[in-house]
């Protein structure tokens, strides 16, 4: 099947053409300035999940996914996991704690390895997200790694984020180290069920008011279901992102120069010329900077 | 295969210090009602070793849901895993599935407790190997670097793609 086949297929809602024209895509063999979709309003329809492992985002995903949806709307997920910098593989696993991924017509998931990118974000991923956007879908939902560089690079494909909290995790000078609050244009601290949640709502309540413009900081529970229509709605009334547009440029920048480096067909080359002594990083990085690359 | 080329050449596996291909995508689902997987999470840390991409269902999916997650994932093979003695209806249910939704171009291999002579029903429902206990992993990787090196050349080896081709074993023990 080619790219243009299953790009018209996929909007007209097949979801096989859909995988498949993802695929294309992820693999570079068709992008979206050949498809016709490469450029987007910043309209909040992508929305970057992140938090640190265990903290419950894939289920807290599939709480607001039967949600949305009950609502009528279309959502996509592509859900990252990291691949293996040795061999390359990888184990992706947060479909499992998405009920909603297997269950419901209006909700599509595809789990996404980092590839050549292992400590980050895959290098197609806003062609990905913006092909799900142009196929029909109403959101689209980037859930991370929850650990690296990944966590801040997101705002280079997202719209808004939402940050993921828990309690058990330490103190809230915790949260504050990782930096990741900063990027949040909401907060929910999950596991209200447990002890001490709202003590810790509290504390990270207070540290983000010290910051001026402070996002809405919520109690969830994405095991009991609590908390979660209030999410919905804190998540339909964001105002402007919290990160300013030079910082998304930033990322975006960084993101683009790294793809642009990882998808060179002489990379390996490179990398063997290092490897002999017969180059040196500089020598390259000179290269590219004139042009020559 | 024949002996002695069992030395796992796996297509697909990209390392970071070879030359760029893709990985294969490889879902390994746990059809019906069975609590039982530890085997099937040792084969799919063995294939993500392996260097493919592995995306591992969990327990209990129906073979509705199994499905639906081989067209979502775009995957090129699927592993059944079942311990219940309910193989001999779930395997060939889920393959007659993936053919009726188009996905005739998959890969199908099944594992668990699965009796002699409940096997030929099973190839002949489209599944392509079948793995009991004592399978090393080393087999498991040459069977998928096999099922690579067919669709490259472009024998059938997909659930619908007929032809009587299964899987032999590398004749190791």
């Amino acid at each position: 099947m080619d790219a243009e086949t299953a790009h018209a297929a996929a909007k007209a809602g097949d979801r096989r053409s859909l995988a498949r024209l993802l695929t294309l895509i992820e693999t570079g063999e068709a992008n979206g300035v050949q498809l016709g979709f490469s450029s987007r309003a910043e309209d909040g329809r992508i929305l970057g999940v992140t938090g640190s492992p265990g903290v419950g985002k894939s289920c807290l995903v599939d709480r607001l996914l039967h949600e949305w949806a009950a609502a009528g709307e279309r959502v996509a997920v592509l859900a990252i996991d990291p691949s293996s910098p040795v061999t390359g593989g990888a184990l992706l696993g947060d479909r499992i704690r998405m009920q909603a991924a297997d269950d419901l017509d209006e909700v599509y998931v595809r789990s996404v390895a980092t590839r050549n990118q292992p400590g980050g974000l895959p290098v197609r991923l806003a062609a990905m997200a913006e092909a799900l956007l142009d196929c029909g879908y109403d959101r689209v939902v980037v859930e991370t790694v929850g650990t690296g560089q990944a966590e801040v690079r997101i705002v280079a494909v997202a719209d808004r984020v939402l940050l993921v909290e828990g309690p058990a995790r330490g103190d809230s000078i915790q949260a504050e180290k990782a930096g990741l609050l900063e990027l949040a244009d909401i907060v929910a601290v999950n596991k209200a069920d447990l002890d001490g949640a709202d003590r810790f709502a509290e504390e990270i309540r207070g540290s983000l008011e010290l910051t001026g413009e402070a996002p809405p900081v919520l109690l969830v529970s994405a095991l009991e279901g609590t908390g979660i229509p209030e999410l919905v709605s804190a998540l339909g009334q964001l105002g402007p992102a919290r990160v300013a547009q030079r910082a998304r440029w930033r990322e975006r920048l960084l993101s683009e120069w790294e793809a642009a480096l990882l998808t060179r067909e002489d990379l390996d080359e490179l990398l063997d010329r290092l490897e002999s002594g017969d180059t040196s990083v500089s020598d390259i990085v000179e290269t590219f900077y004139r042009g020559g690359g | 295969m024949e002996n002695g080329e069992a030395v796992v050449q796996l297509k697909g596996v990209r390392r970071l210090d070879a030359a760029v291909s893709t990985p294969l995508r490889i879902v390994i689902a746990k059809p019906g009602l069975d609590g039982h997987d530890r085997g099937a999470k040792i084969v799919a840390r063995a294939l993500r070793d392996g260097g493919h991409e592995v995306i591992y269902t969990g327990l209990r999916r129906t073979p509705e849901q199994i499905v639906r997650t081989v067209m979502d994932e775009d995957a090129d093979l699927l592993g059944l895993s079942s311990l219940s003695g309910a193989h001999d209806f779930l395997f060939p249910r889920v393959c007659a599935l993936l053919v009726e939704a188009e996905l005739v171009d998959v890969v199908v291999f099944g594992g668990g407790i699965i009796p002699e002579a409940d096997r030929a029903p099973l190839l002949e429902a489209g599944i392509r190997a079948i793995f009991g206990p004592g399978t090393t992993i080393e087999e498991m990787l040459a069977f998928v670097s096999e099922v690579s090196a067919r669709r490259a050349s472009g024998e059938p080896s997909g659930v619908g793609e007929g032809g009587d081709w299964t899987w032999q074993g590398t004749g190791a023990v």
